[in-house]
């Protein structure tokens, strides 16, 4: 029965390698072996058409900074970088890349990115989502990506509103906040996004804001270079809708006071002066003042890749006015991601003896022939 | 039917032996006890000694309905003949009833002189009750003019088994294997391929598997010690064509059609999908099955599975997706993402009773509207039916082709009827399988995202990692060619007309329909699709028999149609509809060809028996 001789062959073929087809269409050429761009090559020809003042402005615009810097130290091309998103103001950013993209449905950009990630492991695969479309509509996927810590890049604009819809309350809004669909206030407790990535057991877990752009690129950086699910929180500020959402802790005269900087390895130290930090008694944490330079050594050591994630769950709960709002890598530790574990089994069930002989599979099992 | 009677030739014991053309088995018992396997086997049986076959599964959606009631009742009808059947017979000649309940929900199907096996046992007090019997029914004279035969299969099967040293509990579930040798007996059957079929089922428990063997074995001994029937019954090889054979399910001719088109067209197969009966043993095939290079993903819902698929059609995967209605309700709207950004996938409907959560564990063909329409906007995709379960390996790879090669998402409507029922396949030649070209753009110089091919109108499939075709696809209406937002009103009217049109001219890369009977035209045309193929065949053979001037034509390609459809219609006087559902195929024949369609409808979770279908078209004549 058997018949390997006349049966095609997929081992070329299962996207382990670039896209190939099986027909006349053109081999591609081997990629390069250097990726020097510019931001312009991440610019797309298409006009933007997010508000004048828009926080996703500055999003797109580190993203198209940092992406040269990315492939070069990925030796990734261009072409193998792709965006995804799902509805919403943040899920038009694919367009303004010039990269392959998909704007696909209302909070189901996690699923897309999965199918695409799992089959082409090579590439490099973006979703871009809100906090509607991430948290509301597609919650459900966001945790199922996260819990499978297939290698995607999650970046989750959050404005604390729904813009695209002209300003209802969004998962993320504080409780009582009116808007056009709580004119009387909401009466629903908002969604720490960050919460729910370490409930999920996310493997990268950050939250940088719009309007400080050297950490949003830092925090884009360390998120491409996160192998594993990676979720990025952005505050955003929406200006339409709801202006000063951040300002706060965001604005500049105020942010080095009301923002903590979290960086690994070292004692959690904040404001203008460098004079408080943060300490913990029992389970509850504190803010201690000291003399700048001197800090006390029993100062809270941030370490983002701890072996449980208490400390990271701890440091999510921090919130103004009693303490800085934290800002950086909450969480990044390495754990065998989706699709290499698909990977795996699939080349490891190929490799065997006889594997792939579709005249073989079809006359499986008991015969009989009728002469 | 009795044919002839002869001396008994299998070596067993003398004794008469009658030749019957066919034979139509019932096996009824409670849901745990393992009816579905003892009608499995005894198929298995049947097809590897030549038999025709072809099998109706009917069993409850609760995977344990409390015991001895009727709501648990499994049953599990075969059809084992000589000659080419195509359905699993319209009222069983033998009913084994395992319990009362199974007694009572199954007795009505049974023809008028038909044997029944009771397993005595099981008719004590209590079980009676619960089946709703006030009087024993062996008492009541309920069933004279049945041939009834009583056998204390319990209490055997526990003595039976007993050398083996299994406790009492998985003892007493070998029963079932027991009243499979009781039928073996009876039909005068080899029993050597199903102990091997019970040692490789059991072969992590070879204790299990002994006392299953010796179950089955008391059973066909006791029969034949106490001969439970006067003469055996003997039902020959099929005359069936040329060829190697072996017994297919629907849900495993699709899984392994797919697997097919994978290989044919030189692209990964990428399966997403969701646990939902009766489509989940497609997702159970296709996981065994990496050495294909087959990606399955169990999505956490019905919408990441659609959602993970186009995605990996996107990457230049084999997209497939596979659900039943409730699912496709869900997947509706990527569905009509797919169609706005023209990828290639295939989204497997087995269809089963609705609306709602409806009956999913029995049959319907109430999907058809959803399928044509079921979406916002207009959103036209490609349609296919397989009509018998080996035909869905066929209808799989065709609308892979179709997929890949005019960049559609196309629908593969299956039912639960397709899917669990079973029949000999004549395992085809992996050369003789169409080839499935595929293209993917590489020129930068000209590629366009929506850039059509002049013939087909698809569009070219550009694949991440292909230097210099960075674009941006999505659901917002696409300008024409360079496949950019646009809102402009008459781009939105071509598009829309663009798409119909694609779809369209699909018609122009499938086969005609074919009519069997009078081509030329006749009295009365029987049209249907889907799982009905069957039916309809064997009643208009019937009539035909008998001079009546009836036709039958069976459809596969459901949107677009196949060219000479219109014309095909206008050559007969009548035309009679047969459908599973109020008339939805009937609708779309009257809109589309003005046809003065006759629908003869079922809604009942229950595929059509020939006699439904032969009584209607006589009503017509």
């Amino acid at each position: 029965m058997s018949d390997t001789k006349n049966s095609l062959s997929l081992g070329d073929s299962p996207l382990l390698s670039p896209v190939q087809a099986s027909g006349p269409a053109a081999v591609l050429p081997e990629p390069k072996d250097s990726f020097t761009y510019t931001k312009q090559d991440f610019t797309s020809d298409q006009i933007v058409r997010w508000c004048p003042g828009c926080g996703d402005y500055s999003i797109l615009a580190q993203m198209q900074k940092v992406m040269p810097g990315i492939c070069a130290r990925h030796k990734i091309p261009r072409e193998n970088v792709v965006f995804i998103s799902g509805i919403g103001c943040s899920s038009r950013f694919p367009y303004y890349m010039n990269t392959y993209g998909f704007h696909s449905i209302h909070g189901r950009a996690p699923t897309f990115a999965t199918g695409l990630k799992t089959t082409r492991p090579e590439l490099q695969v973006w979703v871009m989502t809100g906090d509607g479309d991430g948290l509301s509509i597609g919650g459900n996927h966001l945790i199922h990506a996260l819990r499978r810590n297939i290698d995607l890049k999650i970046v989750l604009f959050n404005n604390r509103i729904y813009g695209l819809t002209k300003g209802q309350y969004s998962p993320t809004s504080e409780l009582g906040k009116k808007t056009k669909s709580s004119p009387v206030g909401t009466v629903e407790q908002p969604i720490n996004p960050l919460l729910i990535a370490l409930a999920a057991e996310a493997t990268f877990v950050a939250r940088t804001l719009d309007t400080d752009t050297k950490h949003l690129q830092e925090i884009l950086e360390r998120t491409a270079d996160h192998k594993g699910s990676a979720f990025v929180e952005v505050y955003q500020n929406c200006n339409i809708f709801n202006d000063g959402a951040f300002e706060s802790f965001a604005d500049i005269a105020v942010r080095k006071d009301k923002t903590v900087i979290l960086e690994h390895g070292k004692p959690i130290v904040f404001g203008k002066e460098r004079n408080r930090g943060i300490r913990l008694r029992g389970l509850k944490a504190e803010v201690v003042e000291f003399t700048a330079g001197a800090p006390p050594a029993d100062l809270l050591v941030h370490d983002e890749s701890a072996e449980d994630p208490t400390l990271a769950y701890l440091l999510t709960h921090l919130n103004e006015p009693e303490f800085p709002v934290p800002l950086g890598v909450f969480r990044s530790e390495r754990r065998e991601t989706y699709d290499e574990l698909v990977q795996k089994q699939i080349k490891t069930a190929m490799a065997k003896p006889g594997a792939g002989n579709l005249q073989a599979l079809i006359a499986s099992g008991d015969t009989w022939t009728v002469e | 039917m009795p044919l002839k009677t002869e001396e008994s030739t299998s070596g067993h014991k003398p004794g008469s032996i009658e030749e019957h053309e066919n034979v139509i088995i019932r096996f009824a018992g409670d849901s745990g006890d393992g009816m579905q396997v003892t009608g499995s086997m005894f198929t298995h049986n049947a097809a590897l000694l030549g038999n025709d076959i072809s099998t109706l599964p009917d069993f409850p959606a609760e995977i344990r309905a409390p015991a001895g009631t009727l709501p648990g009742v499994s049953g599990f009808q075969l059809n084992f003949s000589s000659f080419d059947i195509k359905t699993p017979g319209d009222a069983p000649e033998v009913l084994v009833a395992m319990n009362p309940a199974a007694l009572k929900v199954n007795l009505g199907d049974l023809t008028q002189g038909g044997m029944i096996v009771l397993n005595s046992d099981a008719f004590g007090g209590n079980n009676l009750k619960k089946a709703g019997y006030a009087v024993d029914p062996r008492e009541d004279n309920s069933l004279a003019g049945y041939q009834v035969v009583q056998v204390p299969v319990s209490t055997l099967t526990v003595l039976a088994v007993k050398p083996t040293g299994i406790g009492q509990k998985d003892a007493a579930r070998c029963k079932n294997m027991f009243a499979l040798g009781l039928m073996f007996w009876v039909y005068d059957r080899s029993m050597e391929s199903t102990m091997r079929a019970i040692r490789e089922k059991f072969g992590k428990k070879p204790e299990i598997a002994e006392a299953n063997i010796l179950a089955m074995q008391a059973g066909y001994n006791y029969a034949d010690t106490v001969e439970i029937v006067p003469n055996q019954i003997r039902v020959s090889k099929a005359v069936l064509p040329r060829g190697t054979y072996k017994m297919i399910m629907g849900n495993e001719a699709t899984a392994l059609g797919f697997i097919a088109a994978s290989k044919l067209s030189g692209r990964p197969l990428f399966y997403g999908s969701y646990p939902i009966t009766p489509a989940s043993d497609i997702l159970h095939e296709l996981s065994r099955h990496k050495d294909f290079g087959v990606y399955t993903f169990q999505a956490e819902d019905e919408i990441a599975a659609i959602g993970a698929v186009i995605g990996a059609a996107f990457g230049g995967a084999l997209g497939l997706t596979g659900t039943s209605g409730p699912g496709i309700a869900l997947k509706s709207e990527a569905l009509g993402l797919a169609v706005m950004t023209e990828l290639p996938l295939v989204v497997v409907n087995v269809q089963r009773g609705g609306p709602s959560t409806g009956l999913p564990t029995k049959t319907e063909q109430a999907d058809l509207l959803q399928a044509m329409f079921g979406r916002n906007g207009e959103c036209p995709l490609c349609i296919v039916a397989p009509c018998t379960p080996g035909d869905c390996f066929t209808m799989a790879i065709e609308a892979a082709r179709i997929a890949l090669t005019h960049m559609v998402p196309v629908i593969l409507l299956s039912d639960g009827y397709l899917a669990n029922g079973a029949e000999p396949w004549s395992i085809p030649r992996v050369e003789s399988l169409p080839k499935i070209s595929v293209k993917f753009a590489t020129d930068p110089a000209t590629y366009k995202p929506y850039k059509r091919d002049p013939e087909t109108l698809a569009r070219p499939w550009a694949s991440p990692g292909t230097p210099g075709l960075e674009h941006r696809i999505g659901g917002i209406e696409k300008e024409e060619v360079t496949g950019n937002v646009s809102y402009d009103p008459e781009n939105h009217e071509k598009m829309v007309k663009v798409r119909a049109e694609k779809v369209a001219r699909i018609a122009n890369d499938i086969p005609p329909i074919e009519v069997v009977g009078d081509p030329q035209g006749g009295d009365i045309l029987v049209i249907g699709w889907g799982s009905t193929y069957g039916a309809i065949d064997q009643a208009v053979g019937r009539v035909r028999r008998r001079g009546g001037r009836v036709s039958a034509a069976h459809l596969r390609y459901l949107n677009p149609f196949p060219n000479n459809l219109g014309d095909v219609l206008s050559r007969f006087e009548k035309v009679l509809v047969p459908e599973m559902n109020m008339g939805q195929l009937r609708l779309l024949l009257r809109d589309r060809y003005l046809v003065n369609a006759i629908g003869l409808n079922k809604i009942q979770g229950q595929p059509f028996k020939i006699k439904e279908i032969e009584k209607k078209i006589e009503e017509l004549l």
